[in-house]
């Protein structure tokens, strides 16, 4: 990781009106690089999504994209995807009654000129996805399926699924897992490791350090609104991690 | 959709022996339409014994294949607007409206096709008002449209002074021929319906518009994140579902010579009947086509049926009632049997 990161966050910071969400973070995401990002409720995990995705201006620094720094002011969502990062949110991408080749394609359709949708050859490009790059087996599931038949991982393996195929470098993945059961986790740490393989970089927000330290590559822990670690997965065992954070929730108990 | 079902189907069955007649009747009302289609043909055979004289003629069908086609397109663009979660209820007035502005346009003027085209301008315009306002205002399409039905409706009362136009005359043009004339008995109205049923499904099924239409009925905020932009859809919705109500009036409008103000106003009902027989999803996210124009024809042969039968008029918008409540129904249960209470509570006690 010499050549110019995938990302680079230098001293952002971000204050709704007096309260500071982020305070001068600094840190970089590689090439081909899974991280997980822990922290509480209020640490600055969304926020910090939230800046790189372009749903919020920060305050001061500056953030790089490809090794190129973005105009903060005029950065939005929009310019997000162009740059190729895309964010899969829990509950929110996928359209429940349609059929999971139209889930895949949706708002970025195969048209002609007139507009029409060429179904067939979607159809044979959601196919080839499902069964290769997410490695979909179960055989019930068709691209004819509704997205209402999947489970709940399936569901977020269909959205990781698409944001590979249309050449993300950075995949967001938001607390993918809450309220699935033990199998289709299982499922969902798959998927993360099919994006390793497909040379892309992930960004894994998760309560749960034991799926993190489990698919991550680096680990980084937001404390309210600082950077309180950020380290290789392999410099630390499970029970470190886990230790490391119950020492941030003690109350300022070295204080002074 | 519909297509799959069929391609689909046969390997399956041929891979493996036959099972329950409920397995075949459940995969049957899977196509698109074929469960409705069922009942039409069922009401067809009702109306064959109470009324065997008209009904075994072909007079009766030739009468309706003329009138069915205004409410038939009105209730495609409603089709659409369902499909899409929303709600349009000011049909009637924007019939009344472009029915008003072509009569006035050939009485005066003597304007066939320009009358023709600022007919379908008007309702376009008046779509397109109906889709500002519930995009840009925020008020719900059911009620922002049930308020512009009287807007528009009172609108076209006071240009035209509330009186009738009539032009008979219109019967020697060409653009009578072309729109509602006859081929021998036949009238041509209704192949510009049909017309309409296969432009409107592959609008629906195989265009990037129905694509954001079915997403925004599905879920707003998923759509919004795909990247639709989904009040430009929704504006860009109910401007067709003007444009097709005008299309409608012009219609009705040279087949019967004549405009009056409260023309249209008896397409409520049947047009909203039309659409939910037909099996569109009453909370959004999935639409019939073909089951909104075999829904049309169930509503015009109720209505001819019950006449032909001799039991008396009045008796007609109950018993369109009661096909609609027992299609919906139907509907719903074909698409999830545990979204009908009732069916839910019966299956559970059968299971103990």
């Amino acid at each position: 990781m010499t050549s110019s990161p995938l990302v680079r966050f230098e001293n952002i910071g971000k204050n709704y009106g007096k309260i500071v969400s982020l305070k001068n973070i600094t840190l970089e995401i590689g090439a081909n690089e899974i991280v997980g990002l822990i922290g509480d409720n209020g640490a600055g995990k969304s926020t910090l999504i939230k800046v790189l995705t372009g749903v919020e201006t920060p305050t001061s620094g500056n953030l790089y994209i490809h090794g190129r720094k973005i105009n903060t002011a005029g950065y939005n969502v929009r310019r997000a995807h162009e740059l190729r990062l895309e964010t899969v949110y829990q509950d929110s991408s996928l359209g429940e009654k349609q059929p999971l080749w139209r889930n895949f394609f949706v708002g970025r359709p195969i048209t002609n000129w007139l507009g029409f949708i060429d179904v067939k050859a979607e159809k044979k490009i959601a196919e080839h996805i499902m069964r290769t790059a997410i490695g979909f087996r179960s055989a019930g599931i068709s691209v004819d399926t509704p997205v209402s038949h999947l489970s709940g991982g399936e569901r977020q393996g269909v959205a990781i699924g698409r944001a590979m195929h249309f050449d993300s470098d950075l995949i967001i993945l938001d607390e993918p897992t809450v309220a699935l059961a033990l199998k289709e986790v299982q499922k969902v740490l798959d998927f993360i490791r099919s994006i390793k393989a497909g040379g892309r970089s992930c960004i894994y927000i998760e309560h749960n350090i034991h799926h993190i330290h489990e698919v991550c590559d680096r680990l980084i822990i937001l404390d309210r609104g600082e950077l309180a670690l950020d380290t290789p997965t392999s410099a630390m065992t499970y029970p470190e991690l886990s230790e490391f954070l119950l020492s941030l929730h003690t109350p300022t108990s070295g204080a002074n | 959709m519909d297509e799959r079902a069929e391609t689909s189907t046969p390997p399956i069955a041929a891979a493996r022996p036959r099972h329950s007649l409920g397995e075949f009747v459940g995969r049957l009302a899977k196509i698109e339409g074929a469960a409705i289609a069922l009942v039409l043909i069922l009401l067809l055979v009702l109306f064959m014994f109470t009324a065997p004289r008209a009904f075994t003629g072909y007079r009766i069908y030739m009468s309706f294949l003329a009138t069915v086609p205004p409410p038939m397109i009105i209730a495609l663009g409603l089709t659409l607007v369902a499909t899409a979660g929303e709600m349009d209820l000011s049909f009637p007035s924007i019939v009344a409206f472009s029915s008003y502005v072509f009569s006035a346009l050939y009485q005066n003027y003597e304007l066939t096709w320009l009358a023709f085209a600022a007919a379908l301008l008007t309702g376009s315009v008046l779509g397109f008002a109906n889709g500002l306002i519930v995009t840009q205002l925020g008020i719900p399409s059911l009620i922002a449209t049930l308020a512009t039905l009287f807007l528009w409706g009172g609108l076209v009362t006071v240009v035209s002074n509330g009186v009738s136009v009539a032009i008979p005359e219109i019967v020697n043009e060409t653009i009578h021929t072309i729109f509602v004339g006859r081929i021998g008995v036949f009238p041509v109205q209704i192949l510009w319906a049909f017309g309409m049923v296969v432009l409107i499904w592959f609008i629906l099924h195989r265009h990037r518009f129905g694509e954001a239409i079915l997403f925004i009925g599905d879920n707003p905020r998923v759509a919004r994140v795909v990247g639709i932009a989904t009040n430009l859809e929704k504006v860009k919705l109910f401007t067709l579902m003007g444009v097709l109500s005008a299309f409608a009036g012009v219609l009705l409008t040279m087949e019967t010579n004549t405009y009056f103000s409260s023309q249209g106003m008896g397409y409520l009902l049947i047009v909203i009947a039309s659409v939910f027989i037909g099996g569109t999803s009453i909370f959004g996210g999935s639409g019939m086509v073909i089951g909104t124009m075999i829904g049309a024809l169930i509503v015009a042969i109720i209505e001819a049926g019950l006449v032909a039968s001799g039991i008396r008029g009045f008796w007609t918008q109950f018993f369109i009632g009661v096909v609609f409540i027992v299609s919906v129904t139907m509907n719903t249960a074909i698409a999830d049997p545990d979204k009908v209470p009732l069916l839910k509570r019966l299956r559970s006690r059968a299971r103990n």
